[in-house]
Parts: C-alpha cells; sequence; structure tokens
C-alpha cells in the first residue's frame, strides 16, 4: 500500500512542478464554458437552462486533456516498467493514477463548477445538486478516463483513439449528471438522479482499475 | 505462488545475503507481432552468476531480458523461480527482480534525491549508499532535466541498491558512462554477486566483470 500513496505523491508533486499543464486544464474548462454566452445570447432564461449540459460537457471535455500524458509519460521515459515491478498490481497502479487524475482535475474542476454555473445563469437553488451530482461524476469521469488511457496506450493514434474511447462511455454520467441538476431547477428531486451516479460511480472504481490493469500488462508486454 | 512466500521470507530474515535463488527459462520462444524473436530458448541463472547476452541488434537480448522480467509473457516455454512461474503475476515476481532498460526511466521533473526516494519507496532502503556508490552526492538537488546523458546513466543505475531483488537484469548498462563511472559500477556488480546475486546483461561493449558466461543470441 505504502508504493500505491508513493505512486500518487510523485505524480502529484511531478504535476505542481508541470503546473502549466494542470492550470491549461482549467483555462479551458473556464473558455468553453464562457463561449456559450457569445454563441447563444446572454439571455438568462436560455442560458439557465442549458447550464447544467454546459457545465457538463465542459467539465468531461476539460478532464480528457491530461488523459493521454497519465500513463504515456511512464510509458515514453521507461519508468511504467519499473511501476510493474514494483510489487504493486497493474490494478493498483491505474487506481493511483485514477486519484492522481481526480485530485489534479475533478476537484479543482469541482471548485470551479459554482462559479461558471452562476456566469451561465443556472438558477440558485440547482447549483448545490449540481456540485453534489459531480462528485460521483467527476470520479466516474477520472475511472473511465484512466482505465481507457491505459487501454490505448501503446497503440498508434492513442490521442485520437481515447476520446472516441471515452465519450460514448460517460454518456450515463452525463445524462444523469446534467439530469440531476435540471430535475432540480425545475423543483423536482434530484434523488434518484444522484443515486444512480453514486451506483455507477461503486461499481466503476474497483472495475475500472482491473480492466486498465490488463490494458498495461498489454502494453508493456 | 507457494514458492514465492518462501522467497519473501529469505528476503525478510537474511537481509543482504541474496544466495539460494535460480531462475530458470525451458525452451522459451516468443513471437513479437509476427516475427518470432526467440525460439526454443534456455538458460538457467544461478547464485552468484553473471550472464553476458550478447548478438547482433534485434537478436532479442533486449525480449529475453523482459521476458525474465516477467514483463513478457512467453509464446510458449516457461520461466520458474524455483518452481513459481512469474508470467502468472508480474508484480509479485517483480519483487525479485531489478531491471535497468536501455531508458533511464528517471522523471525529468524531479531531482536526483526525490527519484531516488521514489525507488526506495518500494525496498524502504536508505537512499545515501545509492548517492554515494556512483558519485551522485553533488547532484543530489538538482533537477534531473539538467543532468547529461551520463549522469542519468548513473543515477539509472544507483537504484540497483535501493532493491533487495536477487537477480539484477541489465540492458546496455554502461551506455554514455566515464571511465571511472565503469569502474565503480563493476565494483557494485561485484559486490552484488559476492552476496549471491545474480546478473543477466545484455551489451555489445565489454563490461566490468570478470568470471561470466557468454550467451551468443541470434
Amino acid at each position: 500500500m505504502h508504493i500505491f500513496w508513493a505512486v500518487v505523491a510523485r505524480d502529484l508533486r511531478l504535476s505542481v512542478r508541470h503546473g502549466g499543464d494542470t492550470v491549461a486544464t482549467f483555462l479551458f474548462f473556464l473558455v468553453a464554458a464562457s463561449l456559450f454566452p457569445f454563441g447563444i445570447g446572454p439571455e438568462p432564461e436560455t442560458l439557465g437552462r442549458i447550464a447544467p449540459g454546459v457545465v457538463w460537457v465542459c467539465a468531461l471535455l476539460a478532464s480528457l486533456l491530461p488523459l493521454d500524458r497519465l500513463f504515456g509519460a511512464d510509458f515514453d521515459d521507461g519508468s511504467l516498467d519499473h511501476l510493474m515491478l514494483s510489487g504493486l498490481p497493474a490494478a493498483g497502479i491505474v487506481a493511483a493514477k485514477t486519484l492522481v487524475h481526480w485530485i489534479s482535475t475533478g476537484l479543482p474542476m469541482l471548485l470551479m463548477a459554482g462559479p461558471v454555473a452562476i456566469m451561465l445563469r443556472m438558477p440558485e437553488e440547482a447549483i448545490p445538486t449540481l456540485l453534489l451530482a459531480l462528485l460521483p461524476g467527476s470520479l466516474l469521469l477520472s475511472s473511465f478516463g484512466a482505465m481507457c488511457a491505459a487501454v490505448v496506450l501503446g497503440a498508434r493514434r492513442a490521442g485520437v483513439l481515447l476520446p472516441i474511447l471515452v465519450l460514448p462511455l460517460v454518456v450515463p454520467v452525463l445524462i444523469f449528471g446534467a439530469g440531476a441538476a435540471d430535475a432540480a431547477a425545475n423543483g423536482v428531486s434530484p434523488q434518484s438522479h444522484i443515486l444512480l451516479l453514486t451506483a455507477m460511480c461503486l461499481a466503476a472504481l474497483p472495475l475500472c482499475p482491473l480492466a486498465g490493469g490488463a490494458g498495461l500488462r498489454n502494453a508493456v508486454g | 505462488m507457494q514458492g514465492t512466500y518462501i522467497l519473501e521470507g529469505q528476503i525478510a530474515t537474511a537481509g543482504p545475503d541474496k544466495s539460494g535463488y535460480e531462475v530458470r527459462a525451458e525452451d522459451v520462444s516468443v513471437m513479437r507481432g509476427e516475427r518470432l524473436v526467440l525460439r526454443n530458448l534456455s538458460l538457467t541463472v544461478g547464485s552468484g552468476v553473471a550472464i553476458v547476452l550478447t548478438g547482433p541488434n534485434g537478436s532479442g537480448k533486449t525480449t529475453l531480458l523482459r521476458v525474465l522480467a516477467g514483463l513478457i509473457r512467453p509464446t510458449a516455454g516457461r520461466v520458474s523461480w524455483r518452481g513459481g512461474n512469474p508470467g502468472n503475476d508480474v508484480a509479485e515476481h517483480g519483487e525479485h527482480v531489478a531491471y535497468v532498460g536501455h531508458q533511464d526511466a528517471v522523471k525529468l521533473g524531479l531531482t536526483v534525491t526525490e527519484n531516488l526516494k521514489f525507488a526506495a519507496a518500494v525496498s524502504r532502503r536508505p537512499i545515501e549508499r545509492a548517492l554515494a556508490c556512483l558519485r551522485l552526492e553533488p547532484l543530489a538537488d538538482l533537477p534531473v532535466r539538467r543532468l547529461s546523458a551520463g549522469q542519468r546513466r548513473r543515477l539509472a543505475l544507483s537504484r540497483l541498491l535501493l532493491s533487495n531483488a536477487p537477480l539484477w537484469l541489465l540492458d546496455e548498462p554502461t551506455l554514455a558512462l566515464d571511465a571511472g563511472s565503469i569502474d565503480r559500477f563493476g565494483t557494485m556488480l561485484a559486490e552484488h554477486r559476492r552476496t549471491g546475486g545474480m546478473i543477466v546483461a545484455a551489451t555489445h561493449v565489454p563490461l566490468p566483470l570478470t568470471d561470466t558466461i557468454s550467451f551468443q543470441l541470434g
């Protein structure tokens, strides 16, 4: 287990040292979301109606950005071989990287989603629900993302393959995530949406690293 | 599985003593894509033995090292550690193997000390000896990005001293090293063998090793 935390600590330290990559992800989130008022117009009704979907789609796209370097950097410099021989199972490596991705991408996005939602004139009463749904939602994005990044590792054109693989998988997350905030905005209970997201999250957290681990073994072998 | 537990027990009780191990490759064949890279290869590495793999480019030296590390599963044949099959679980097998590939596998954004500390997280050994052995102390606080190719190689090799593994797998280990570093590396290798460690090295240039078994591929 101490190897797991050593990997997490090392990668977080690296993401702080290469702070530009991390900041670029948030800026992408912010800039992409702020394009919508320019394209659609500043009417509060229209913006508020589409705000949950916009926040979710932007969060989803932004979380894709750091994925190809998640394992790619270790794969290219040979560190992945050492990780595979470190005594940590391949699934453990994927779990550690999932956590790193969530801390460096999901968590800051969670913090920025509130201001972005306000900017998009989302009804106030729906904002806590949006954030509550984003918590399991961002964990799901990291789990699916890390799994797919491990699976495409070593493939030619992995950068193109990755979004094609991840995006269809996260469609249910998007439906229930945006649905939860929509429900809250319309005065309906969002409980079922949040429970479904949490259930998906609880299934994905142990299963995605297993699938990703098989991908890693395939990549180094 | 049971065999592995016995090996772990020996590491825990015997400390630096690495004797009593044996790695055996039996009739190993490996296909890479459409090509047969290794064909019916058999090899036994015993305690204190150093094997030097030679052969032209593309003859399968790196592939054989990776098979012995358990990173590549052979298409046919098997690699056994006193009966256990490493291909079944790379992670468990990996604790008995220290691998230095042709890449240095160091993080450019971290300092020399941070890189060694990460390697030491696995074995929980102090890093001072690893720093001293290949004279890395003056570079300890520099980011690896600022080191030369030879200095990075020294860092990659010094990590061997942070491993408890009895088998060292070395792929062109002396690439970019200066003469003094090669001598000091020779001392490291000799010390490893003296305590019962095993070495399998692939190389095109003479290594600072005596009394080796040569193994020609291709």
